[in-house]
């Protein structure tokens, strides 16, 4: 397996000389020492923390003009972030279960990170139901539509992720895979779930500190 | 490269004192492999095999057809409009019907024939091909990819037959007037759009997914990053800049719809339209210009860069030598996608910016031309004392070269302020990006076509047919550009309809308007000779032989060809050099393919690259 190299040790590789044909002829053609559902995650991940940059500074251009009225935050958004940590905390400790080969611990903690999931999902539908009920349609201020665009936004991130839970979750009790692989697919879950705690945190802090 | 191999048999033989060991010398020796061997997914169903398929050379092909096919939409729009221009007196198009054609033609041709052409198309049919690889790393990944294109593309045609027809807004979709009453298609056209292009967007991350991982991941033992064709070079570079625009113009499309259908303000100041204050108040449509440009000047690249990959192959194939500065050539590719997100602006001049904004973008622009340039004397001299073939790949990369010098030349006068300012929305404007990135990008798809015809078919396209296609559509398309460029320097300005009896029109315009639509209706008939070329050579061309280019890259070393369901047989491929050793001093052939191991062309004195 190569080893890692700086893109500087890359730039200035010699090709045509002995030992690197010999380094290059043992290469095994694959560049990072990652699974490809890894990698794969990582690339979505970054073309997610691009669309939510945008979002981002979208939202600080828009804010600067004078017709700006900030919006309340409901207690309830600070319950819902409350849940995310929570799923984010269980995951992490889901992961090193399943790395001990834990069947029956790994299965109740997947079970309650869906049930969590869910219940963000709920809990963020309730925030809206009440904000609208107290008159912050989209249409009354700029800075409610984007509360309603980063939230929608953000949850299907959630929606994409709770299907790649569905299906990670019954290969899991299936033990239709490979321990080696579905330790994998449950750590990649984790990560997407760590990821979208992050996004939130950002967005939320925006939105309070604005 | 091989020389030193000489060196260490010698000593070997030296040691054990047998010469039979050089047939079976040990220099040949690739450790076994560490991965596994990736699992295919094999079709059971006609529906499965050739509709949703999820081989990715079937994928690609689907791609190609179906690009080409909206393509040919962009084409006879270009007709349509031409006609009108030329002979306005004719009452021939509605002024409506002109913004419409202009607006789908452009997106049509940008987004719709040449992304989806170079990325889906030949990025499927080569990346696995090219780097050793049995599929792709998502196949099912990559069949939803090429669906969600399909379910775009029908959206978009959709809004042709919707009252208002489709949006006339331009190709930028500029709010507010894009959603704004007295532009065409401002209530549904638009909405069809957007949520095209939302689908659009949506379908190539799937689709850029699989291609940075398969050629990160998948590729052949022995194939290290800088032994890839550069090909897949200019692909992988111009994906990636994809994966990071595209949210550019996902946001800037959400954003615009929720305008248009919930009434916010993201991008509508407060107006009034037709006596009527608009509810809007305070959004910014300057943002949607950033928005809109921070996707669409790195789109200029996601389609020059694979054309660059490509040419570059094809130049060094046909001229039978060695690509010119290798690694210059692969940090080039990477230095331009770069530096693409640095530029957008430079198509904002006019927006009010402020000068030292304007001063930053002016100077990224002209920067940018730097390693441009590079590509361009590297290909010029891959040319020098080459031994050239005049087939057609070769014909249609040196049409490409100067075609994209010449539009390169005139982007110069472009990135530069004080020159645009004047030359904005002016036809000089058109002839600049029709040339850089129409006619450049579309010769070496032409080329490629011709190509790798025989890699997906097994025969070969007709010489003759394609030597007249190659002619017309060459000097067509000068006789339709260089006229233009004039046309802007006096003032000419573009999108308008019609133009009347202007005092500061010259009578050469109105002449030249003629000149130049009957070029465009030559040039457009052409395509239909190489669409006979290429659908009538898959049953009537000349069979072809294996590696009928004597290339030296994977996609022609394949035990099948075309290749099968799976690529490689049983064995996958080792990789024991690049893919440039052409008419190497001493060795049997003039080329020596990636797959040759050293013991079989001893002697043979590769150049340092």
């Amino acid at each position: 397996m190569s080893k890692k190299k700086s893109i500087f040790q890359l730039l200035t590789e010699k090709p045509w000389e002995q030992d690197q044909i010999e380094a290059d002829n043992d290469h095994q053609g694959q560049t990072v020492n990652l699974s490809k559902q890894k990698l794969g995650l990582r690339t979505l991940m970054a073309a997610s923390t691009v669309l939510f940059s945008l979002f981002i500074v979208a939202y600080s251009d828009r804010m600067l003009v004078h017709d700006w009225r900030n919006m309340p935050e409901p207690w309830l958004l600070w319950f819902n972030t409350g849940i995310l940590v929570i799923s984010s905390l269980v995951f992490h400790q889901t992961v090193k279960y399943a790395k001990n080969d834990l069947f029956d611990k790994t299965k109740n903690g997947l079970y309650f990170i869906g049930f969590l999931a869910y219940s963000f999902l709920i809990g963020q539908l309730i925030v809206w139901y009440q904000l609208m009920n107290t008159g912050y349609y989209a249409t009354s201020n700029v800075a409610n539509a984007f509360f309603y665009l980063f939230t929608t936004i953000h949850g299907l991130h959630i929606i994409g992720g709770i299907y790649f839970w569905g299906k990670t979750t019954s290969k899991f009790i299936k033990r239709s895979l490979k321990k080696e692989e579905i330790n994998n697919l449950i750590d990649i879950c984790a990560v997407y779930w760590h990821f979208l705690l992050a996004v939130w945190l950002v967005l939320f802090g925006l939105m309070l500190s604005s | 490269m091989s020389d030193e191999y000489e060196h260490k048999l010698e000593a070997k033989s030296d040691y054990t004192g047998d010469a039979s060991s050089v047939s079976t010398p040990d220099i040949d020796a690739v450790p076994d492999a560490e991965l596994p061997d990736q699992e295919l997914y094999h079709s059971h169903s006609w529906w499965t095999t050739y509709v949703f398929s999820q081989d990715a050379k079937y994928i690609g092909i689907q791609y190609a057809l179906t690009a080409i096919g909206t393509g040919l939409l962009g084409l006879v729009l270009s007709w349509l409009m031409r006609i009108q221009l030329a002979w306005p007196g004719l009452g021939w198009l509605e002024p409506s019907s002109y913004y419409q054609f202009v607006t789908m033609h452009g997106m049509i041709m940008v987004v719709y024939l040449l992304t989806a052409l170079f990325l889906g198309g030949f990025g499927n049919l080569l990346i696995p091909l090219m780097c050793g690889a049995r599929d792709m790393a998502f196949p099912y990944v990559n069949m939803l990819s090429y669906w969600a294109f399909v379910v775009a593309v029908v959206v978009l045609l959709a809004s042709f037959f919707v009252p208002g027809g489709p949006t006339g807004a331009g190709w930028t979709l500029y709010p507010p007037q894009a959603i704004t009453a007295g532009t065409p298609g401002y209530n549904g056209g638009i909405i069809l759009m957007l949520i095209s292009l939302i689908l659009f967007v949506a379908g190539f991350t799937m689709g850029g997914l699989n291609y940075i991982i398969t050629v990160l991941q998948l590729r052949a033992r022995g194939m290290t990053l800088m032994r890839l064709p550069l090909t897949i070079w200019g692909i992988f570079t111009a994906t990636v800049l994809a994966m990071f625009a595209f949210p550019a113009l996902l946001v800037g499309c959400l954003m615009m719809t929720l305008d248009s259908l919930l009434g916010t303000s993201f991008f509508m100041p407060a107006m009034v339209s037709l006596g009527e204050t608009l509810t809007h108040e305070g959004g910014s449509p300057i943002l949607f210009q950033h928005l809109f440009w921070f996707f669409g000047h790195p789109e200029v690249y996601i389609v020059a860069l694979p054309a660059f990959g490509i040419v570059s192959d094809l130049l060094s194939v046909h001229s039978r030598k060695t690509i010119f500065g290798y690694r210059m050539m692969v940090w080039a590719i990477v230095g331009i996608g770069a530096l693409s997100f640095f530029v957008w602006a430079h198509h904002m001049y006019v927006s009010g910016m402020n000068p030292w904004f304007g001063f930053f973008f002016a100077t990224t622009t002209l920067i940018i031309a730097v390693p441009t340039a590079i590509k361009v004397y590297n290909w010029i001299l891959t040319l020098w004392r080459g031994n050239i073939v005049l087939s057609l790949p070769m014909l249609f990369s040196l049409g490409f070269i100067v075609t994209f010098l010449n539009g390169g030349l005139t982007g110069l006068f472009l990135g530069n302020v004080t020159v645009d300012v004047p030359l904005s929305d002016t036809y000089f404007v058109v002839a600049h990006f029709h040339m850089v990135m129409g006619i450049a990008p579309i010769l070496v798809v032409f080329g490629a076509i011709y190509h790798w015809y025989p890699l997906v078919t097994g025969r070969m396209m007709n010489e003759t047919l394609g030597k007249v296609h190659f002619w017309i559509t060459f000097i067509g398309s000068y006789a339709i550009y260089f006229p233009m460029h004039y046309q802007g320097f006096v003032g000419v300005p573009r999108r308008y309809y019609e133009i009347y009896d202007s005092p500061y029109i010259d009578v050469s315009t109105l002449l030249l308007n003629k000149f130049i639509t009957i070029a465009v209706l030559i040039v457009g008939a052409a395509q239909l000779l190489f669409l006979y070329n290429l659908f009538a050579s898959a049953r009537l061309g000349k069979k072809a032989e294996k590696n009928p280019w004597k290339a030296n890259s994977l996609e022609w070393q394949t035990p099948q060809m075309p290749p099968e369901h799976g690529n490689w047989g049983k064995e996958l491929p080792k990789v024991y050099r690049w893919p440039y050793d052409f008419s190497v001093p001493g060795a049997k052939e003039d080329y020596i393919p990636q797959t040759q191991p050293p013991s079989e062309i001893i002697g043979a004195k590769v150049e340092k690259t």
